[in-house]
């Protein structure tokens, strides 16, 4: 039998099967391990063990992602339910990688904070698997499976601490609105389907294009209810309400995952969904151009008005999913690159901010107040170097992956003629500083609140591991890029409108109407 | 070989030697800060004799960074930047002697951030890649932030946060403006390159867009300047900064401003340089600079502070020469920034030796202490002179050519501008009659010591400038001119861009 993995028939079970390798070598290892934590669950060296499994059941399934890519796999034909491209494969290793690095942190997390619970680590895999589905999904209701696995898994992490009254009212808010939002997402899959008779995205996109759908009103009101359900899961304003409490009430290291992979998962999809399906439909450039400002502006400003560091976090968080949309509301190849990009470079910032947050608090961190990091560089000074360098990578300062991501995003707006969106953008930047700088200014330029205060901070070997792994890649791809960078454009490439001509090498062109 | 290396050598050893200062045990660190700065202003010496005075970019590199953006490392420079790197060479190594006694916390971090914001200055000097540029011109922020920011006096919190935002917001949005002027060529040209010579090449006419570019980039070079109205960050970042702070942000971080004027601004976009109604308001407030710095500076009681005002007039002279656009008005500005380098730099290290003797800034504190402490009344009177601008003095030559090239342009702001340097007596010399004359009236002067061996070594060279620039400023005048005369021929020769005003 000669396997051609660049032309795989999707309608053929053993093709599909190949296909959907990663995913299945995930869901084996997430069996796998809620068998051995259903009969070990006892002790802390079993809850260790736990975590070890889920990081080598992510290490297989990234491998078999790499597999995959390495062989450029591909689909033939068009009617399939899951995607066979670069932009899956690339998402699924930030997803995997996310996810292996919040199991990093949370090893040490959860013994400090007594929670021995290892079915923390079966949840944590069925959400990445939901996550990897989300990016692949071809099919909306694929979209849809994936998305619920996803959501109902993080809704028990965030309240996997039972004894923390915060977190259970985090899990449940979450839960009410992650199920609001649900009930959004599938109403516009709804009213779509009732348009153009199609839930496949390339079908999707073929029928709007070719019957003239993108003025019809159901269309527009499914695209719609499409929208406002993704931007509740990456908690764009109007939709962000949820966000802070929930990321302030979860253990830290679920605030973690749930602020980058869950989002970037999110993401995903939408740049997906929009591209494919509704290539051709102008009015959603509109929509997103306006959520991107909104999201900028609000996420930043009410960030600056925040006193403690993991509700600036959430807050930042938010104004980077503004940044996020501006790269999808480009709508470009170029967009979709520096879409990549920017999930890479903002998940390792992101991440190392939290778990460096996590080592230092103490019951949920909710009470680290930003002051309260005075003087952290007399005492931790290599906790405190690691915390500037991702706050500045937060804030887009050159030597760093997250200035490259902004410029990236830049790039991609002005090739759209976007010029204002670029300069709300920067602009926005400017507001940040007002509160990354200060985190910065506390840990070098303040007295220590009182003697002893950093007494008790510490982070375990395999949280110094996530951090310092996460530094490094922030500032290594900071100053040379450029592999990633080709990377991203490869697989940026992969995700284009359903019937637009797609020669390699062709000019730019500016797809978006210019003029806002 | 050597003309291709020596400007990343200029960049590499600063952060070799922060390295080596930071390994170091504490109380060696300023030795080593000290060493590495001396070695960096010896790699920077020869440049001054194997520069070509007849002109052009030199001492060129280029290497491909990130090709896929069509981003190259490329250095260089001509008698614009040849100065500029000059003179930052030449002030390190005196800051790091000056903060010997001055820095007594945390010296390692405080020398490594002094080497590392050298590499910083140099690097936005010597970019001919636009990413380059603006790569360096935000990274110097972050060591400068923390020098004030950490070192600084009481306020020094708010003055470093106050600095840094004003400056990325300005920069920002240059940052979008490099973008547009790129993708634009990009889309005329074909080649999507960074290069600050292939973008000036093919930038064109831009029309109305043109207004918006330069409004970007003189926002970003304003800020820096400072000019007035964009000025407030100045005082406060001079104040609160310690010694070597203030020296190197009067001397070097100021001149970044203008230098972007002269680098990017006017050369990309000529039409707009020329256009009238951006050349008067420009000038306007140029002279609004020269007058109100100065008068305000007159009753600072705060001996930083008055320093820190005077600087705002001393940059609005170089302001009205490069917008005068005369080849002497051009010269004139570009000896202006090294004499403010040198003199400021100079009046910064005096105020910052008194405050380590008495604990206060403030004029009123002192008196008479040409009696106890003639060497430094002597030094004193020196530099005021030269800041004044007395004939003989470099200050003389640089306000003069300036207001000579500038009255051929601008006749009525040039004779406004005059009146600056009579400002400038009014407020340097009652403030040095107070200090170092008057009776010897207070208790705490009458032991107050003279220049130690150390300072006298960080001072003698700012005055050896002084005298040499003021009595034979020719070899400095020779190296730019071509320059500068190229500067002017180029934005002269474009077509003002009258009909397409915003």
């Amino acid at each position: 039998m000669s396997l051609d993995l660049a032309r795989l028939d999707l309608s053929s079970y053993s093709d599909l099967l190949i296909a959907l390798s990663p995913e299945l070598v995930l869901t084996t290892a997430a069996l796998i391990l809620i068998l051995v934590v259903a009969w070990r669950h006892r002790t802390r060296q079993d809850v260790r063990a736990a975590g070890w499994v889920a990081l080598a059941g992510l290490a297989a399934t990234a491998a078999a992602t790499w597999w995959l890519w390495w062989n450029r796999a591909g689909a033939s034909g068009i009617a399939a339910m899951i995607a066979v491209d670069d932009f899956r494969f690339v998402a699924d290793w930030l997803f995997l990688g996310t996810a292996a690095l919040t199991v990093l942190v949370s090893i040490e997390y959860l013994e400090r904070e007594d929670v021995l619970v290892p079915e923390y680590y079966v949840l944590l895999l069925l959400a990445t698997l939901g996550m990897m589905l989300m990016a692949g999904a071809e099919d909306l209701m694929v979209l849809f499976l994936g998305l619920e696995l996803m959501s109902v898994s993080v809704y028990v992490l965030a309240g996997i601490n039972r004894r923390s009254a915060p977190a259970a009212e985090a899990a449940l808010k979450y839960f009410l609105l992650g199920a609001f939002a649900s009930g959004f997402l599938l109403y516009g899959i709804a009213l779509v389907y009732g348009a153009t008779a199609a839930t496949n995205l390339t079908l999707i996109g073929v029928q709007v294009a070719t019957q003239g759908l993108g003025g019809s009103t159901m269309l527009l009101i499914g695209l719609g209810l499409l929208i406002v359900g993704f931007g509740f899961k990456v908690a764009a304003v109007p939709f962000h309400m949820w966000a802070p409490d929930v990321y302030d009430g979860a253990p830290t290291p679920v605030t973690a995952y749930m602020a980058t992979g869950v989002k970037a998962a999110a993401f995903a999809a939408l740049l997906r969904v929009l591209t494919e399906g509704f290539g051709t439909v102008p009015a959603w450039h509109q929509i997103v151009w306006w959520l991107a400002v909104v999201t900028m502006v609000i996420g930043n400003l009410v960030a600056l008005a925040q006193r403690t560091v993991k509700r600036m976090l959430a807050y930042s968080s938010i104004a980077h999913a503004g940044y996020l949309l501006v790269a999808v509301a480009a709508g470009n190849a170029a967009g979709s690159a520096a879409f990549l990009f920017y999930l890479l470079a903002y998940t390792l910032m992101t991440l190392a901010a939290f778990a460096l947050l996590a080592a230092k608090g103490r019951n949920g961190e909710r009470d680290v107040l930003i002051d309260d990091l005075g003087g952290l560089a007399q005492r931790r000074p290599w906790l405190a170097f690691p915390l500037a360098v991702s706050m500045l990578s937060l804030l887009g300062f050159p030597g760093t992956a997250g200035f490259i991501g902004k410029w990236y995003i830049l790039v991609a707006a002005t090739t759209a003629q976007q010029n204002v969106l670029a300069a709300v953008l920067v602009l926005a930047s400017v507001i940040s500083a007002g509160y990354y700088l200060p985190v910065i200014m506390a840990m070098y330029m303040q007295p220590e609140p009182f003697d002893g205060a950093h007494a008790s901070v510490r982070l375990g070997v395999l949280g110094r591991t996530a951090v310092i792994a996460s530094v490094l890649g922030l500032l290594y791809f900071g100053v040379r890029p450029n592999r990633a960078l080709d990377i991203a454009r490869q697989s940026g490439a992969a995700v284009r409108p359903a019937l637009a001509p797609s020669a390699p090498g062709a000019p730019p062109v500016a797809p978006t109407p210019a003029g806002h | 070989m050597y003309r291709h290396w020596i400007l990343t050598a200029l960049l590499a050893w600063p952060v070799a030697g922060a390295l080596a200062t930071l390994v170091a045990p504490a109380r060696r660190a300023k030795h080593i800060a000290l060493a590495a700065s001396l070695v960096e202003f010896a790699i920077s010496v020869p440049l001054w004799w194997t520069f070509d005075p007849s002109g052009g970019m030199q001492f060129q590199l280029d290497a491909s960074w990130i090709p896929a953006w069509g981003i190259h490392y490329t250095v260089g420079v001509d008698g614009i930047s040849l100065f500029m790197v000059l003179l930052t060479t030449f002030l390190v190594p005196l800051s790091v002697l000056g903060s010997y006694t001055y820095i007594t916390t945390r010296e390692r971090g405080f020398y490594a951030l002094m080497l590392l914001l050298t590499s910083g200055m140099i690097g936005v000097f010597v970019s001919l890649d636009l990413f380059l540029f603006y790569v360096m011109w935000e990274v110097m922020l972050i060591p400068m932030y923390f020098i004030i920011g950490v070192w600084g006096g009481e306020n020094r919190l708010y003055a470093a946060i106050k600095f840094f935002i004003y400056t990325m917001f300005g920069s920002l949005l240059m940052l979008v403006a490099i973008l547009v002027m790129v993708y634009l060529v990009g889309r005329r040209t074909g080649v999507v390159s960074f290069s600050y010579l292939h973008v000036m090449a093919n930038l064109g006419t831009l029309g109305s867009l043109a207004f918006w570019l330069f409004g970007a980039f003189f926002l970003a070079f304003a800020i820096k300047v400072p000019m007035f109205p964009f000025h407030t960050w100045l005082p406060d970042a001079h104040v609160e900064a310690p010694t070597a702070g203030s020296v190197i942000l009067a001397a070097v971080l100021l001149k970044m401003g203008t230098y972007g004027f002269l680098r990017f601004a006017l050369p990309f976009f000529p039409a707009v340089a020329q256009h009238p109604t951006v050349r008067a308001g420009i000038v306007g407030l140029s002279l609004i600079g020269i007058v109100y710095g100065g008068l305000v500076a007159m009753v600072q009681p705060d001996f930083k502070k008055l320093i820190a005002y005077s600087s705002v007039a001393h940059l609005g002279f170089v302001m009205l020469g490069i917008w005068a656009l005369t080849l002497q008005s051009v010269q004139g500005a570009l000896l202006v920034m090294i004499n403010h380098g040198i003199s400021t730099g100079a009046l910064f290290f005096l105020v910052g030796m008194l405050y380590e003797r008495r604990h206060s800034r403030l004029i009123e504190a002192f008196g008479g202490i040409a009696k106890v402490a003639p060497l430094f009344a002597a030094t004193l009177t020196i530099v005021s002179l030269s800041s004044i601008g007395l004939p003989a003095t470099n200050g003389f030559v640089g306000e003069f050519l300036v207001l000579i090239g500038a009255f051929q342009t601008y006749p009525v702001a040039t004779t406004i501008a005059t009146t600056g340097v009579i400002v400038a007596a009014m407020y340097l010399l009652p403030a040095l009659q107070r200090v170092i004359y008057n009776p010897l009236d207070k208790k705490e002067n009458e032991r107050l010591a003279d220049l130690s061996p150390r300072e006298l070594a960080v001072l003698l060279p700012l005055v050896a400038c002084i005298v040499w620039i003021g009595v034979y400023p020719k070899p400095f005048l020779r190296r730019m001119e071509p320059a500068a005369q190229q500067l002017v021929d180029a934005v002269k020769s474009a077509a003002p861009a009258a009909a397409v005003a915003p």
